[in-house]
């Protein structure tokens, strides 16, 4: 046996899970809005929670959520994280911002970058607003934002993010 | 679903796991072996050899220190046949997943056999290894097994 020739240490195991993604109903109609610049959720007709992204019914009620509701582009930072460690074919470079956006008029927050402001700023209760890219960019997807950047606006309380008016 | 709603969304997906793992001592003995086209196993204290080898007894726990080189002939214990082969899998024409017990081995392992067609296929058949062209030590230098 060959002692002195270099031994294996490690072997290369990659996977791949080649799937066919179907949206569904719900999720089908929020990415066809999307594709044309607009951010929608749905609202139960029970409790009025707007879920965004949409899954197609209420968790709490257990009801289909039929009714859109566009949302603007502004939101409330609800909670962050600044990312160090690159992950592999990721074209961002850290550090940055991921962030659980809640836009306003919904109860379910969302998860986009935070630009156009020092790491250190980012803070939750910032106002912020989305940057769509290019209409000719829009595809069916969450990347037609680019990022979303900080608003002239005072924070919002803590307690005040995502609540529902009469709740 | 009302039929002025658009059709539901769906796209190709592929999921991809860039996995680079560490061998160990044991299994990167093993296919250190491989890539010099020698099947290793190692001895329990009971005597059980087992390929490939094991890190540890499985009934004591204690450390399995001892290798053995085996056989490139071994007897097929249990197979399935693979009629329509998929892309991802190793061999393009039919063939059959078996466990193939090496002579000087106690255990089975699993690992493919190209028997032609499924009336070539017997449990206890001979086989022996068929190389891969260029080892470079992975179980895949071990090509297939192919009757003896």
């Amino acid at each position: 046996m060959s002692e002195e020739k270099e031994m294996i240490t490690g072997m290369e195991a990659p996977m791949y899970l080649t799937y066919n993604f179907t949206a569904g109903g719900a999720t089908t109609r929020f990415l066809a809005e999307l594709r044309n610049g607009k951010l929608v959720g749905q609202e139960c007709p029970k409790c009025q929670h707007v879920y965004i992204p949409p899954r197609g019914s209420c968790a709490a009620c257990g009801v289909p959520t039929v009714r859109e509701v566009e949302l603007t582009n502004k939101a409330t930072v609800q909670s962050f994280t600044i990312v160090y460690i690159p992950i592999p074919n990721n074209p961002i470079k850290p550090p940055y911002v991921i962030a659980n956006l809640m836009a306003d008029g919904a109860h379910q927050s969302f998860l986009h970058l935070i630009s156009d402001v020092d790491n250190a700023d980012v803070r939750i209760g910032m106002r912020v607003e989305a940057i769509w890219k290019a209409e000719e960019e829009w595809t069916h997807a969450m990347e037609n934002i680019q990022y979303f950047r900080p608003l002239d606006e005072p924070d919002m309380p803590i307690d005040e993010i995502g609540r529902l008016k009469n709740a | 679903m009302s039929s002025t709603e658009s059709e539901v969304l769906s796209q190709a997906f592929e999921l991809g796991f860039t996995y680079t793992r560490s061998t160990g001592p044991v299994v990167g003995r093993f296919l250190t072996e491989l890539r010099d086209r020698k099947v290793v196993g190692n001895k329990a204290s009971d005597g059980t050899v087992y390929v490939p080898p094991m890190e540890f007894d499985p009934r004591t726990a204690e450390e399995i220190t001892e290798f053995v080189e085996v056989a490139e002939t071994g007897v097929v214990k249990t197979w399935s046949w693979i009629a329509e082969p998929q892309s991802k899998h190793l061999l393009q024409q039919p063939f059959a997943f078996a466990l193939v017990q090496l002579d000087g081995s106690d255990v089975p392992m699993l690992h493919m056999v190209d028997a032609g067609s499924i009336d070539k296929m017997k449990t206890g058949m001979k086989v022996k290894v068929r190389w891969a062209e260029t080892t470079r030590g992975h179980v895949t230098d071990i090509n297939c097994f192919e009757p003896a």
